[in-house]
């Protein structure tokens, strides 16, 4: 997965072809996800570990078919629903019924589909009587409820998990996190990105550490981690 | 539908050529789009008292301001306010239509670095609402038509051909200048500093006939929008369904139009998401 980035930004049209002229146009290409072989078995619950920059949000990326990769080839066999950034695709103009059936259709559902799972995803979501409300008068707690509850609507055959487990008060982490455990226990194969090694060690069969795009470590879980904890000691 | 979703396999490896893959998309993702349809339609003027009457509204008030000012010069076209509707209709829709293009997609570029979702669903989207809003403003227009004792014949029958034609080119230059406003926003400004040019030389506030020979016929072949706003008008104020000598060479080029718009936005499409 190469990204192309600029070294400097610019912000506008008129200055790329001022610089452009100027001949000091220079893209640096930078591997953020670098020559990764992975099986990911089904049913299986995987986790991934290293630090900021490692490319462990890219790697989801190229799973949930945001980014296509530039090189390689990435194979998803089942459906794939992805926890990337909740609430998303929410409009804030919009009342919370309607933004369930657009963010639903973002996933792919039909109006149909939305329609028969909508009292499940109000429930879940405990937003109760606030639906009718244009989302702008929500408190970003309201928010990220609804945005997990329309995106855990149904059981995926394969769940992408960005650090998102942090999300709402004490109970609905709770509540949330139970829902993910019954997924899993129900068969869907659980790709999970975190730097809470407790969450890794408790959940994950198998994990892999990610260090500068290239994959350092892959394995049980506790050995991962100690792989991981061991190069910060070496002053790494 | 449910069932089908699991049996589902990607593999990046084995994909159609991006603008053909990009129209599958399109359709398995059609009840997207009009969701972001009624997304455009309903929060354009949510915030608003006289809501949807603003589609309404907005053309009868620049045709009413226009009218004041231009009847008097161009004192020789019957019924000045239905010739000037008509053709701002026209105009409108394609401005409003290939700028919401980009500007949803500018907007937009956010969500498609979370989510998967095919990248010209807001361009479509957006043409969606364009003729949805074309198709309030025929009230007012019909309204217009019977004060100016204008009558209203089968050739209105035939508006749908323009709309058509008008509706492929303004998703293909919404494309084509979304493959570069993505990277740089400022060409949404230049975007529209040029339509106000090109609206000056669309016969839409004047009759075609006033400009000089030489200058006419350079319009014409320039300007696919000369073409679509006369053809959009015929019908309408003239009662006078075209020829075929009238509508292919639009047809051709709306044609062109769309598919180098597609092809350009759908091969960058890829880039886009790494650069956003």
């Amino acid at each position: 997965m190469r990204y192309r980035a600029p070294t400097e930004r610019f912000a506008t049209f008129k200055e790329y072809m001022i610089r452009l002229v100027q001949g000091r146009v220079r893209h640096a290409e930078f591997m953020a996800v670098n020559h990764i072989s992975l099986d990911i078995y089904p049913g299986e619950v995987f986790g991934v570990i290293g630090q900021n920059g490692a490319g462990k949000s890219t790697l989801l990326k190229v799973a949930a078919r945001v980014l296509p990769p530039t090189e390689g080839r990435v194979v998803i066999k089942g459906w794939t629903a992805a926890l990337l950034e909740l609430g998303a695709g929410f409009h804030p103009e919009l009342t919370g019924r309607e933004n369930i059936f657009l963010n639903g259709a973002i996933l792919g559902f039909t109006q149909k589909e939305m329609a028969a799972l909508f009292d499940q995803v109000v429930d879940f979501s405990e937003l109760g009587e606030f639906i009718e409300a244009p989302m702008r008068t929500y408190s970003s707690g309201m928010w990220t409820r609804l945005g997990f509850a329309v995106a855990t609507v149904q059981r995926p055959d394969i769940l992408l998990i960005d650090e998102v487990l942090g999300v709402g008060d004490e109970a609905f982490q709770k509540k949330s996190f139970r829902r993910i455990q019954e997924f899993s226990e129900k068969g869907t194969t659980i790709l999970f990105v975190s730097h809470s090694m407790d969450a890794v060690a408790t959940m994950c069969q198998r994990a892999a550490w990610l260090d500068h795009g290239v994959l350092k470590f892959l394995g049980e879980p506790k050995d991962v981690i100690n792989a991981y904890r061991a190069s910060f000691q070496n002053g790494n | 539908m449910i069932e089908n979703r699991h049996t589902q396999v990607y593999d990046s490896a084995k994909r159609a050529p991006r603008p053909i893959e990009e129209l599958r998309q399109v359709f398995r993702y059609r009840y997207l789009i009009a969701q972001l349809l009624r997304r455009d339609v309903m929060t354009r003027y949510k915030r608003s008292v006289l809501g949807i009457a603003w589609t309404m509204i907005n053309p009868l008030g620049t045709m009413l301001v226009l009218s004041i000012a231009f009847s008097q010069v161009f004192k020789f076209v019957e019924g000045y306010s239905a010739f000037v509707l008509s053709g701002l209709m026209a105009w409108n829709f394609f401005s409003q239509a290939s700028t919401a293009a980009i500007i949803n997609l500018v907007w937009g570029g956010g969500l498609l670095k979370r989510v998967y979702i095919p990248r010209t669903a807001f361009a479509l989207a957006a043409i969606g609402t364009g003729l949805v809003n074309l198709g309030f403003s025929l009230i007012p227009l019909v309204v217009v038509l019977l004060i100016n004792r204008i009558p209203i014949g089968w050739a209105f029958l035939f508006l749908p051909v323009p709309v058509l034609l008008m509706a492929m080119f303004s998703l293909g230059v919404g494309l084509l200048i979304s493959s570069f406003a993505i990277y740089y926003p400022d060409v949404a400004e230049m975007y529209q500093i040029i339509l106000t040019a090109w609206m000056y030389l669309t016969p839409v506030i004047y009759p075609a006939e006033v400009m000089p020979e030489f200058a006419r016929n350079l319009v014409q072949i320039l300007n696919p929008m000369y073409w679509m706003v006369e053809l959009f008008r015929a019908p309408i104020y003239l009662g006078q369904i075209p020829g075929w000598s009238a509508i292919w060479p639009s047809l051709l080029v709306c044609t062109l139009t769309l598919v180098i718009g597609w092809w350009v936005f759908c091969t960058r499409s890829d880039e886009m998401a790494y650069r956003i």
